[in-house]
């Protein structure tokens, strides 16, 4: 509401990489009079406003986001050290200025995870986890000839369990997170989601064994169950996932 | 004037659909690998069609701006799909899904296509649950239905309010096997920059590479359009910050109609715009309307004071409280559509009663909700909206009433397409929202899905095919050794060269925010002919300042976003004046277009004398007029009547 | 299982259960030790009962590859880990307080878990089943002294004592936190566990880990405070610990059960 709407002003220090394979470092730039009543990426909109109005050598940051509503996963920020910033079950969008004080230093950082080349400034590639995807993480139907939605009736709870390992955006902050670069709490939320489901049984050895190998393929870490990746979640997806995939893996290779 | 042919085909309404698909023409197996389809953007309507006919054996091509196909704006959509299964035995059918789409949609969608949505909506959700889409299910195992707007029956299929999310994640995972298995090449942060025809069929695209910059042609025996919708244009919308209508009207320039641009639909519960900075608007849930009550103070003095943030809401007895729904609506009350649920809300804002520091936002309160059902009953059903709600405003809604203002959400406009979802160009289809074809003048909620799976899933597979049924022996075309596609390429190269020489003084977003104020004040949710004829004027005086001052820091080479957002919108600051033109011509008022000049009693008033018809806008070049053809509606199967809100009958 | 053994999973399977292995032999060491709190005599004929028999060397062997394995790969994951985290570290980087310590340093708690590991190793078992085994003579005691070696260390040596003793309750400090994730984590990794079960094993990996570092730690204080009696003779085996025949008192001619006056008895040995 209107009232307690404050104004900041605060420094940035944000990761600044021209490319790839360019050497990158920190730059530190001031924002002022930002309403606390603005989300997080409105204020790096303005800061980029700055940047063109002032010919910055360097341009305007360049950072991912899309849907601005918490949905799609694109945005992706290191915020102060949390992926997604000082705030519980958001994404970057969704984290807005009234969690910083008059006079903050904020660092901002892209993901850093092997698994995620930086691409510029603060975006980073994250295709890894479309590779996966497409190694398994889906029940193969192909268009026409199902049998009725209601055919096979599925326990609610089974139901809710999937959607809640469903729910995942596939953001990356669980790799970018972790100590280990390990990407199983995404690779988990779908092999769990359609091991889950009737549907999804009839191919869940072949699809937790594809998915982990391209996973390993990618090279990302192997999980040591910290559970960083479940609290930085922003969809609060749990680790009971990874314990599903991991039993999911280990009958796939028991049974060959 | 071409008469526009929409290609229905002959019988019964609920025969044509059957008909076309036992006589239409196929391509043979072996055949189908020779043939290379195009498909841009992979929303719902996107993803579905290239699985579809990857799995179909045609060797497919899909481009998305996004880092990757499943980030979609499709994502987004909450509430959920609609389909006739009629699993509560609450007396629905295909034809009563028809039917209320129609009606929702004021009367201005093809009777032909609706039934046809209608009648694959059960397919869709057979196809979802069998790609494990995890709907909401009871106890017993079967799936769940609830009720949405606009319908008398449970209908709507949902998966918690992440409907749009797990559908398009269903269809991501159609599209990610059939990427795997070699069948789709995906190129994502793709733009697509304009498209390629030779010998008047469309066979191909120029898109450019939005991390090298790189300018490339990709050839197609035929190209989709599933780009989504233009709200944008508004600068403010629930629209995610990319969406755009570049591809529409690039098809536009190259010859497609654009039909109805004018159609675009307001959400009316959106939380508020707080500041110049703001980047986009939140939609929260319609369902909200069900137990929330709307109201505006009585006083002007207490509107200010609570402006000035020296009252609360809570401040305000209820004899001073204006539930204006309930008063001016006493049979729907709260629940009336979104076209009057906004206008109403922008009239008590204009007339200086709105309650948030901007004047523009209108009370929705849960007090009375709370008091009737119990604080959990409320947190049951609304409890993640809420919380929502709590962490964009930092206000609590079970103390203190949401603030809600209505935004652009939909367009129901979009490119002209016939039966087959076909444009006017031979070889180019556009598919869910791009296209206009199914929600007339007004969508229904939950009725966006259902038509984007539709036309992916269940329409195009069928109708590409019998246009691709005589292609086969074209070869394909090597876009490097072709003239057409270098001319094509040069053109967008010249264009990027164009917009990156100007180096003016403002930022893309000036001219953005510029173009949206104009757009919302003059084209908004109360048109008049003065404020069009005035916004046309505007918007050519505001693009060509575009074209002389904007500023495109960086290089074309590469990286820049900047330079991505001039290319959109260069294209907005052109569609905002086709939206005007549509506007204008268009003087009566049905469902999300409204005229001032068209009322009766205060409420929308149709002409279907004059305009029962798709207007559909033909380019005729730079700073030109476009031409007007209409499509005449004939309806055959439905009583065409009025919407009624007050009495109930 | 074709790879299985080459995949993370699979690797960490293999730490999983070599670490539950080395969790049930911990459990069974303590059960062994504690006998010296109730019976010197009786901890020496356990020592000497896992002596150098072949069971006990085979036992040893197997242990002994149980620990290899999991420091082997626990230094192969790290590396693997490493790597896939990237060469660019984050400035700043503030997880969650939830997030365990010992999650996020295991390998540290484990290079100070096998520091601790050699020294025990010299002080006890290079003493006892290796010097048995190699048939080392001239030590201060025999290789089935146990009782003698523990107090020996914990009590005898002045200062060293008190150092060593300080050394090792650091040491079931570090074993302690180790456990307390290892626990859970074992069975989490070869998926023996779901949403609700993670907070129950994570429950009893803390009672588990207690009892285990509590125990080890009690019968170190115990054997520093001097409270391991190995002055008193153990009886001859086979023998049983009545007396037959008082040296001094008068008894009449009945054997007596009770030590006379000023008499120590030896030490069951157990039975």
């Amino acid at each position: 509401m209107a009232e307690g709407h404050k104004s900041l002003n605060l420094t940035l220090k944000v990761w600044r990489q021209a490319g790839r394979n360019a050497q990158g470092q920190f730059k530190e730039y001031t924002v002022k009079d930002i309403s606390t009543e603005a989300s997080f990426l409105e204020m790096m909109d303005i800061l980029n406003e700055q940047l063109i109005e002032t010919a910055d050598p360097d341009g305007p940051v360049a950072f991912d986001h899309d849907c601005r509503e918490g949905i799609c996963g694109m945005c992706s920020l290191f915020i102060n050290g949390r992926a997604h910033g000082p705030d519980d079950d958001i994404t970057t969008c969704q984290l807005h200025m009234r969690k910083f004080n008059d006079g903050d230093k904020i660092t901002i950082e892209p993901w850093r995870s092997g698994g995620f080349p930086i691409i510029k400034d603060l975006m980073v590639d994250r295709s890894a986890y479309d590779k996966i995807m497409q190694a398994g993480g889906f029940v193969s139907v192909s268009t026409g000839g199902v049998p009725d939605a209601n055919a096979i009736p599925i326990p609610k709870p089974d139901a809710d369990e999937a959607m809640d390992a469903a729910a995942c955006i596939g953001c990356g902050a669980c790799a970018a997170t972790c100590k280990n670069g390990s990407a199983m709490l995404f690779v988990s939320a779908k092999v769990s989601q359609l091991a889950l489901l009737p549907q999804g049984k009839a191919e869940a050895a072949k699809r937790a064994k594809a998915m982990v190998a391209k996973m390993d393929e990618l090279g990302f870490g192997n999980c040591t169950n910290t559970g960083a990746c479940e609290l930085e979640c922003p969809k609060s997806v749990s680790i009971s996932h990874i314990a599903r995939l991991n039993r999911e893996f280990l009958k796939a290779n028991v049974k060959d | 004037m071409a008469q526009l042919d929409s290609k229905i085909p002959e019988g019964d309404l609920k025969d044509k659909w059957t008909n076309y698909k036992e006589h239409q023409h196929l391509v043979n197996p072996a055949n189908k690998r020779k043939i290379d389809i195009i498909v841009v953007g992979t929303g719902l309507a996107g993803a579905s069609a290239a699985a579809s006919l990857a799995e179909m054996g045609f060797k497919v091509k899909a481009f998305c701006y996004q880092d990757s196909p499943r980030r979609a704006h499709s994502i987004a959509a909450q509430g959920g799909i609609n389909a006739a299964k009629n699993y509560p035995n609450d007396g629905d059918s295909v034809y009563r899904l028809f039917y209320d789409t129609i009606k929702g949609g004021d009367y201005r969608a093809r009777e032909a296509n609706v039934y046809r949505l209608a009648e694959v909506s059960n397919l869709i959700i057979d196809q979802c649950v069998a790609q494990g889409v995890p709907f909401a299910r009871e106890y017993g195992g079967l799936l769940a239905n609830r009720s949405f707007g606009g319908a008398l029956v449970s209908r709507t299929f949902y998966a918690r309010g992440q409907t749009g999310q797990q559908l398009l994640l269903g269809a991501y995972s159609a599209l990610s096997r059939q990427i795997g298995l070699g069948n789709v090449e995906m190129h994502s942060r793709t733009e697509m920059m304009d498209l390629v025809i030779i010998d008047g069929r469309c066979r191909g695209i120029v898109t450019r590479n939005l991390i090298t910059g790189e300018v490339s042609s990709h050839f197609a025996h035929c190209v989709i359009l599933a780009t989504g919708g233009y709200g944008n244009v508004y600068f403010l919308s629930t629209n995610a910050m990319g969406s755009n209508g570049s591809a529409a009207m690039k098809a536009y320039r190259k010859g497609a109609y654009f039909a109805n641009p004018c159609m675009v639909q307001i959400h009316p519960t959106c939380i508020p715009q707080h500041g110049d900075y703001q980047s986009k608007l939140t939609l929260m849930s319609e369902s909200l309307r069900n137990d929330g009550r709307i109201w505006v103070p009585k006083k002007k003095e207490d509107a200010e004071a609570l402006r000035k943030g020296l009252k609360k809401a809570s401040d305000i007895p209820d004899e001073d409280r204006y539930f204006y729904l309930e008063e001016r609506y006493p049979a729907f009350g709260n629940l009336v559509p979104r076209d009057v649920a906004s206008r109403n809300a922008k009239e008590r804002c204009d007339a200086g009663f709105g309650v948030n520091s901007t004047g523009n936002a209108v009370f929705l309160d849960f007090k009375y909700a709370i008091e009737r059902l119990g604080k959990n009953v409320v947190e049951q059903r609304y409890g993640n909206l809420f919380q929502m709600y709590q962490k964009i405003t930092d206000t609590d809604p079970y103390k203190e009433p949401m603030m809600i203002y209505p935004a652009i959400h939909y367009t129901m406009g979009g490119i002209w397409v016939d039966y087959e979802l076909s444009t006017t160009i031979p070889g180019l289809f556009a598919a869910g929202e791009a296209n206009f074809s199914d929600h007339g003048a007004n969508r229904l909620g939950a009725s966006a899905l259902m038509q984007g799976l539709a036309d992916g899933y269940f329409v195009l597979p069928y109708t590409v095919q019998e246009y691709l049924a005589d292609q086969f022996n074209v070869k394909r075309i090597n876009p490097k050794e072709n003239a057409e596609f270098q001319k094509a390429e040069k053109e967008v190269k010249d264009y990027i060269d164009k917009l990156m020489k100007i180096n003016g003084k403002h930022s893309v977003d000036h001219f953005h925010k510029e173009l949206g104020k104009v757009m919302w004040n003059d084209v908004g949710m109360a048109r008049s002919k003065e404020s069009l004829e005035d916004a046309i004027k505007k918007i050519q005086t505001l693009r060509a300042e575009f074209w002389k001052d904007v500023k495109i820091p960086g290089s074309k080479d590469g990286l820049n976003v900047e330079l991505e957002k001039a290319n959109r919108v260069a294209d907005f600051l052109e569609l905002g004046e086709l939206i005007a033109r549509d506007a204008l011509h268009r003087n009566e008022s049905c469902g999300g277009h409204f005229r001032v000049e068209s009322q009766e009693e205060g409420e929308a008033k149709r002409d279907d004398d004059n305009f029962m018809y798709v207007g559909a806008w033909e380019y005729k070049g730079e700073n030109q007029a476009p031409e007007l053809h209409k499509e005449p509606l004939n309806y055959q199967f439905i009583k065409v009547q009025k919407r009624n809100y007050k009495t109930g009958k | 299982m074709k790879g299985f053994f080459k995949s993370s999973i699979g690797k960490k399977v293999i730490m999983s259960v070599s670490g539950l292995f080395l969790i049930l032999f911990l459990l069974f060491h303590l059960c062994m030790n504690l006998v010296v709190v109730f019976s010197p005599c009786a901890y020496n004929e356990v020592c000497a009962f896992l002596g150098s028999n072949w069971y006990a060397v085979a036992g040893t062997m197997v242990l002994a590859a149980g620990f290899l394995l999991h420091i082997i790969y626990a230094f192969v994951l790290t590396v693997q880990n490493r790597k896939a985290r990237g060469k660019d570290r984050y400035d700043s980087q503030n997880l969650p307080k939830d997030v365990e310590f010992a999650s996020k340093n295991m390998l540290v708690l484990g290079i100070i878990i096998a520091c601790g590991l050699l020294t025990h190793f010299g002080q006890f078992w290079a003493k006892m089943m290796f010097a048995e085994l190699a048939g080392c003579e001239g030590l201060q005691f025999g290789p089935t002294q146990g009782a003698q070696w523990i107090n020996y260390y914990f009590h005898d040596c002045g200062g060293l004592s008190i150092a060593l003793t300080i050394v090792y309750l650091v040491w079931f400090a570090a074993l302690w936190l180790h456990l307390n994730h290892g626990f859970w984590s074992a069975f989490h990794t070869v998926g023996l566990s779901n949403s609700l079960w993670i907070p129950r094993l994570k429950c009893i990996a803390k009672w588990f880990s207690t009892i285990i570092c509590a125990g080890f730690a009690f019968i170190v204080i115990w054997a520093a405070a001097g409270a391991i009696d190995t002055k008193t003779p153990c009886c001859p085996k086979g023998k049983p610990e009545v007396h037959n025949q008082c040296q001094s008192g008068h008894h009449g001619d009945k054997p007596c059960d009770k030590p006379c006056q000023g008499e120590k008895p030896c030490q069951n040995q157990g039975k």
